[in-house]
């Protein structure tokens, strides 16, 4: 447009907005890191505003190697990792069976049944008894990544990029003597891993984060994910218990530097993965809203 | 272009020229049978976690023991419900849900799309794509680490926003541990968390606006206000009607893990919601009919009213979800 070069009222106010919303993300993680890192002597002081003072490593030196923290750290990465294969496995084939809408039987009948799922549920309870008496899943590491193993948006993304797939190639593949397994497997996922990635993404970071699920089917402390640990740090301040208190040396770690290293670490790695795979989210939400 | 191979004279099609339909169940079945066996089971799994559970929403009509089972517990009609409403938590939860909902949608639903629209605007490439991207990236935290976060900076003691507040003439106070905080709190986080990642699908619709639409404009003088009034916001009122939609059909579900994460005992006047009060009776308290009961409540409020405003929807602006 003509006008875009001119410095106007408004494109002052819209850049300092926008400059305020990224800063207000910012901060935040550049204060935890600071005052993580920073000396005893000027987190009890408070005077921790943009970075470091003091510079030192000994938090994260306690935190890593901290038993309960470390089993919890553990115990994440391993419902991460198995949750998102499964859910990643059941999802895919289920997407590519729905995207053949005039070849899958049954067709009309398993897609009401998926979508109404979505607008009526049987609640907290009913699902915890069918998940703990009927199926007896119960403070394992099924109880946590089976009951969340498909999500319904996530399969209808997935349904809707399958089914843009070119019928040609699927054609050739048949005549080749391909069954459907062999086409999505030989044809199709070798070409989808956008799709992949993003789902992947998707699942793990629910996976991740996940606090209800093993909040309710778990009940050994051995078997908490961090982010059940987590609260128990940052929130209810049960430090004493996990003896993190306390560095090596004897001189006493204050709460602050401990429960922000904590945050940190729980954080990192999707921090970690953050900028390699925001490429593809976006990608997978505009799929998703094209036929939602 | 026709997907529907049934048409083409292939190898999977015995009778070349007939499509397979409803009287050709078996041929149908012979030809998808890998096909129903992929989508088995994820058949499975809703009938399990989705469809079992509905059906045992009829435990609110019972008095469920575990000991006893489903098949073994009385049945006793409507008297959990009548507990729930003559207790003095049905009121302060069904109150505390409505208006946090509420707030809720009033506070955090225009956000993405004023962040949307200011985002749009943007004419500098590099700057656009960095706000959006940094904008995102709450939405990638957990709950705990968000509701923490929040408990920090605002923490009495050292949070740096009560520095800020000081430095400002005002006086620290714990915001946690006061009711009259608790909407603000989980108000404010929710923005700050989805802001950006609910933008996404608005940006989208802008994309898709037609530029000859804003060049015709520009030539018939309207300003660039005009041009959002009579251009802009139409286009994208569509997807604003849907997201409404969707949000309004869960207006008695706040989100259990955020109420329940800010929850303490000094704030139950107001945090006490719907959800955390089926934990606390239901998953904590054992009492499982009648947690049942409260859910099962909720469910059908929520599936009524997105009846209800999808059809006014429809009627009113011709968009709806179905």
């Amino acid at each position: 447009m003509v006008t875009s070069k001119k410095i106007t009222v408004w494109s002052v106010i819209r850049t300092l907005f926008l400059i305020f919303i990224i800063v207000s993300i910012l901060y935040p993680f550049l204060y935890m890191i600071s005052i993580s890192l920073s000396s005893n002597h000027h987190v009890i002081k408070n005077d921790i505003t943009f970075y470091p003072k003091g510079l030192q490593f000994d938090v994260y030196k306690i935190i890593l190697s901290n038993n309960k923290l470390f089993i919890a750290y553990k115990n994440t990465i391993n419902y991460t990792v198995v949750g998102t294969a499964i859910s990643l496995f059941f999802t895919s084939i289920a997407a590519y069976a729905l995207s053949k809408k005039n070849r899958l039987p049954f067709y009309g009948f398993i897609n009401t049944l998926i979508v109404a799922s979505m607008f009526f549920s049987g609640g907290m309870i009913p699902a915890y008894l069918t998940v703990v008496n009927m199926l007896g899943l119960y403070d394992n590491i099924w109880a946590v990544v089976i009951p969340s193993c498909i999500g319904t948006s996530n399969l209808i993304i997935m349904r809707t990029f399958f089914s843009q797939f070119p019928a040609e190639i699927e054609e050739s593949g048949r005549i080749d003597g391909l069954n459907d397994i062999g086409v999505l497997w030989y044809l199709v996922l070798p070409t989808s891993t956008a799709i992949l990635a993003t789902m992947g993404l998707f699942y793990a970071v629910g996976q991740w984060n996940a606090f209800f699920t093993p909040l309710i089917y778990l009940k050994s402390q051995d078997k908490y994910p961090l982010q059940i640990i987590l609260r128990q740090i940052v929130l209810r301040g049960q430090m004493e218990e996990t003896a993190i208190l306390y560095s090596a040396g004897g001189n006493i770690i204050p709460e602050d530097s401990v429960k922000y290293a904590t945050i940190v670490v729980a954080i990192a790695p999707i921090i970690a993965v953050y900028p390699w795979l925001q490429k593809y989210f976006v990608k997978g939400v505009m799929i998703g809203s094209l036929k939602g | 272009m026709k997907q529907s191979i049934a048409k083409k004279p292939g190898k999977y099609t015995t009778i070349p020229g007939r499509k397979i339909g409803k009287n050709n169940l078996l041929l149908k079945l012979q030809d998808g049978k890998y096909l129903l066996l992929m989508v088995l089971p994820a058949v499975v799994f809703y009938i399990l976690f989705k469809y079992v559970p509905m059906w045992g929403v009829l435990i609110s009509f019972q008095r469920y023991s575990p000991f006893k089972g489903f098949w073994g517990s009385p049945w006793v009609g409507l008297q959990q419900f009548e507990i729930f409403f003559s207790s003095p938590f049905w009121w302060r939860s069904v109150r505390n849900t409505l208006l946090l909902s509420l707030y809720s949608t009033f506070w955090s639903f225009p956000a993405p799309i004023l962040f949307a629209l200011i985002l749009n605007d943007v004419k500098n490439y590099k700057f656009k794509k960095l706000a959006q991207t940094i904008s995102y990236m709450p939405h990638f935290l957990s709950t705990v680490v968000v509701v923490g976060l929040f408990y920090m900076f605002l923490s009495p003691n050292t949070g740096p926003v009560q520095k800020l507040i000081v430095a400002m003439g005002g006086t620290k106070s714990d915001l946690f541990a006061q009711a009259k905080y608790f909407r603000t709190l989980f108000i404010s986080s929710g923005i700050w968390q989805s802001t950006g990642w609910g933008a996404i699908i608005y940006l989208a619709a802008l994309t898709n606006i037609d530029p000859t639409l804003y060049e015709s404009a520009t030539i018939d003088g309207a300003n660039k206000f005009q041009q959002l009034i009579y251009i802009t916001i139409p286009s994208i009122i569509p997807t604003i009607v849907i997201m409404l939609l969707l949000r309004l059909g869960h207006i008695l579900g706040v989100g259990f893990e955020k109420a329940f994460l800010l929850q303490n005992d000094a704030n139950h006047d107001t945090s006490d919601v719907l959800e955390t009060l089926v934990y606390r009776t239901g998953i904590a308290g054992g009492n499982y009919s009648y947690g049942t009961a409260i859910g099962l409540m909720t469910s059908v409020v929520n599936l009524c009213l997105l009846f209800i405003f999808n059809g006014i929807s429809r009627k009113i602006s011709e968009t709806s979800l179905w």
